[in-house]
């Protein structure tokens, strides 16, 4: 039975506390006597027989949804779309939940005759997936079925003829997505919910969508008024996909959605003791914890990038559920949630976390400047349901080396974006007013875009409204052990230590004020009432 | 040898009386055969180094195995639970091959099902087979209880077991028909079936060869098979036979269109067209490799369905 998250209060006896640095891992002595760490729970126990789950799922929908073999027949127009590279995190061991989703849905279709078919990579404006992803994603048998015949390919939103203008919202968005997906008599999504945040009507609003219709919810206001985006009931950006998907449904497009939840078993062995509690680390897990440390810190940040970025986590799918959009979304959240909420009472005036080497923008790339950004304001602090974890005006304090370095290929409008747009201002709001159009419109990023492996040019924009609702919400944000330009160059405050980021925070917050760290990952989210 | 005959007895063996019934020698071949001390150290260490430092080299100077499928195995993997491996079989080379294919945990835990009538003519083939394929003697000439009870004693202890249910080598590189031994141990032991395709090594020796030559084969493994709660082994049996050759058909096209065919009963036969020996020899489509040649084929390989 694995146990619950829980809230530990930090007394003199509690064991320095594990912050994870990027390519590395610290460990730190919290101040006693007004910290508090939160633990994610253990992981749940992984489904006996995926592969028949995954069947019984089809054969059994939820919702006013026909049994997949009722959708399917000879002749038919086909089309299945799945999550792409930033799913889930880090990528896991083969086969992919994604392949033994798709392949019982093609058993299917193939039994049933159906010949027109075509698998997307529902991947909106991130960058197109490499032929290792797709094969690791879907597997060799349906990789070396489809994509030779060119069946099996990225979504592309800039395609001009590939897209399709379904209609608008009451409220004016309008939606836009993938044509083959809009056109065909059955649309089979296949999902991972790795977070609250994922799935429902924004895996077919979001991730076949074009910029056209993203604009409509992946901007500063909608940000703002997401509170969080893991509690779907709380967030404008799923009220404004849920108005999309109604278009969906109303202009004809035929859902099927299968969604996945995974356990959080994230790390193999020998990182498995960052799923552990400090105190409960035996002999082999603090060598491992000592030898991996020095090794890490006379290794060269390239090839520790190319170790971690080879991690594959054994998460193992905890459930499966099929049918009609918004009730299997319902028990997919329940289950997200059944592994992932830990209880906490109460604010805090200090947020501390240690960021990873991985947030879902650099898979097989470097974790730049604007996505620690991105993963420390927008993920790690969303990770709440009710209230922030921190308090308005309070201090986020996060740790990550913060290199000044970008992926000259996933990342070039990255780059731009921060020499230019960040150098003028880090105003979410006068960024977007000033800047935005001019770099989603720009020709060669989207060139880019469609024919390289490059994030669309409006991206960036994106991870930095992702922390428009923190920016708003802190009234500072320290980062430990960074490169101290880079830092700056985001408008945060560089820090050394933990303790010197702890004695700027007092500035802003007082001297005893309270500090909770986020024990982070594996995932959790925090229930604070 | 020669001194001890000199010697007479007891030096050397006693001759017997006339008029007298000699004592029948216990047999000590054949079915009969105690493969039990190939399961013991040393000779398990023996042959994990046979195997990881020979066969696997020479497997892949020979036959260059393109090992499909493996992910199928992955949840069986985790829970290590002991499998049968049930292959075609076209050549001497099949047994090193699907060894040296098989993932942990069954690699170096797994026995062969090996003809007693074969390998275990003499003690001297038997203890070769015992050591360097960890074989136990399966009776293929007819129904033996006994073999079969050896093979399922070994499935409980927890071994796993490769074995060709097609009882031999294919004359002419068709498949012939499944015999139920893998299906009647499966449900037995009730342990799972995993259907395996080997393509090529027909190529690399054929029946009737004495000499290897270097090709390219493929070692496809299927998704586990479970009897079902009303399939007796013959049903269990071709079953079996059928995703075996569903297998053949995925790594002679691509899996989707294997998947259509197998759904509408349309996948070729392992056995080939019921047609003359010739056009059957044809059909196999050998004629179009370049003699001498080891080029890895980029088309089809086998069954050839162009």
């Amino acid at each position: 039975m694995p146990r619950p998250g829980f809230v530990l209060e930090v007394d003199r006896s509690t064991p320095p506390i594990l912050f994870h640095h990027g390519e590395g891992f610290r460990l730190t002595r919290l101040p006693p006597g007004r910290t508090r760490v939160i633990y994610p729970p253990e992981p749940v126990a992984a489904l006996r027989d995926p592969d028949g789950a995954v069947r019984h799922a089809l054969l059994n929908p939820l919702g006013d949804s026909d049994p997949l073999p009722a959708l399917l027949r000879p002749g038919m127009k086909l089309t299945i779309a799945f999550d792409d590279i930033s799913l889930p995190l880090p990528q896991m061991r083969a086969p992919d939940v994604r392949q033994r989703v798709i392949e019982a849905v093609l058993d299917l279709a193939a039994d049933a005759g159906v010949d027109d078919v075509h698998l997307i990579a529902a991947l909106a404006l991130h960058r197109r997936m490499t032929e290792a992803e797709l094969r690791h994603a879907v597997g060799d048998r349906v990789y070396d079925a489809f994509a030779p015949s060119g069946r099996l390919y990225n979504h592309d939103a800039e395609d001009p003829e590939g897209m399709a203008l379904l209609g608008t919202t009451e409220q004016g968005e309008e939606v836009e997505i993938n044509r083959r997906a809009a056109e065909s008599d059955l649309l089979v999504y296949v999902n991972i919910n790795l977070v609250a945040m994922d799935g429902g009507w924004k895996s077919t609003a979001t991730g076949l969508a074009s910029y056209r219709s993203l604009r409509h919810h992946h901007n500063v206001r909608t940000m703002r008024h997401s509170r969080s985006f893991m509690d779907q009931h709380h967030s404008e950006l799923h009220s404004s996909n849920w108005r999309m998907g109604k278009v969906l449904r109303d202009s004809g497009v035929r859902i099927f959605q299968i969604e996945t939840t995974l356990n959080t078993d994230t790390f193999p062995k020998p990182f498995d003791f960052l799923m552990k509690r400090e105190w409960e680390w035996g002999a082999r897990d603090r060598a491992t914890f000592v030898a991996t440390s020095k090794a890490l810190e006379r290794t060269p940040p390239r090839l520790a990038r190319q170790i971690f970025q080879s991690i594959r986590s054994p998460h193992a799918m905890s459930s499966v559920q099929a049918g009609e959009v918004q009730a299997v979304h319902r028990v997919t959240t329940e289950n997200v949630y059944r592994q992932q909420l830990v209880a906490v009472e109460g604010q805090t005036d200090i947020l501390t976390m240690g960021l990873p080497y991985i947030c879902p923008y650099n898979v097989n790339s470097i974790m730049n400047p604007i996505l620690v950004m991105c993963l420390g304001l927008g993920y790690f602090f969303n990770l709440y349901r009710g209230r922030p974890l921190v308090r308005e005006g309070g201090v986020l304090i996060m740790s990550h080396p913060t290199p000044w370095e970008f992926h000259p290929v996933h990342h070039p409008s990255y780059i731009d974006f921060f020499e230019q747009v960040l150098a003028d201002t880090t105003d979410p709001v006068e960024i977007e007013k000033r800047y935005e159009t001019s770099f989603a419109e720009d020709e060669w990023y989207r060139h880019l875009y469609r024919t390289s492996y490059a994030y669309h040019g409006v991206h960036p924009f994106y991870m930095w409204y992702w922390g428009a609702h923190a920016l708003e919400h802190l009234g500072g944000v320290i980062v430990v052990g960074g490169n101290a330009r880079a830092v700056r160059r985001l408008g945060f405050k560089p820090a050394s230590t933990m303790n010197d980021a702890l004695e700027m925070a007092s500035d802003v917050v007082g001297a005893d004020g309270s500090i909770t760290h986020l024990h982070n990952p594996p995932i959790l989210l925090a229930d604070v009432t | 040898m020669r001194l001890a005959a000199r010697l007479g007895f007891p030096y050397s063996a006693p001759s017997t009386p006339g008029g007298v019934e000699p004592v029948a020698a216990p047999k000590r071949t054949g079915v009969d055969y105690h493969s039990a001390w190939a399961r013991r150290f040393p000779a398990r260490w023996s042959r994990v180094v046979l195997l990881e430092s020979v066969m696997r080299p020479a497997m892949r100077v020979l036959a260059n195995p393109d090992r499909v499928g493996l992910d199928r195995l992955a949840d069986l993997a985790a829970r290590k639970q002991p499998v049968i491996f049930a292959a075609n079989h076209n050549s001497h080379i099949d047994t090193p091959l699907v060894l040296t294919s098989l993932p942990e945990p069954w690699r170096h835990h797994t026995f062969v099902g090996a003809a007693a009538d074969y390998f275990f003519r003499t003690r001297m083939t038997g203890a070769v087979a015992s050591l360097t394929l960890n074989a136990v003697p399966i009776e293929r000439t007819k129904v033996s209880r006994r073999s079969a009870h050896h093979a399922a004693a070994l499935i409980d202890e927890g071994w796993s077991m490769l074995i060709f249910p097609e009882g031999g080598r294919s004359p002419d590189g068709w498949g012939q028909p499944f015999r139920g031994g893998a299906a009647y141990l499966s449900l037995r032991c009730g342990v799972p079936v995993v259907p395996v395709h080997i393509g090529g090594s027909g190529r690399v020796l054929a029946k009737g060869k004495r000499a290897p030559a270097r090709a390219a084969t493929t070692v496809t493994f299927g998704a586990p098979l479970v009897p079902g709660g009303d399939e007796d082994s013959r049903r269990f049996g071709a079953r079996l036979e059928r995703a075996v050759a569903a297998l053949a058909d995925e790594a002679a096209t691509d899996w989707y269109s294997a998947r259509l065919r197998a759904h509408h009963g349309t996948t070729p036969v392992l056995g080939g067209p019921a047609t003359t020996s010739w056009r059957r020899a044809w059909a196999r489509g050998d004629h179009r490799r370049p003699r001498g040649s080891a080029r890895r084929r980029s088309g089809p390989t086998w069954p050839d369905l162009t």
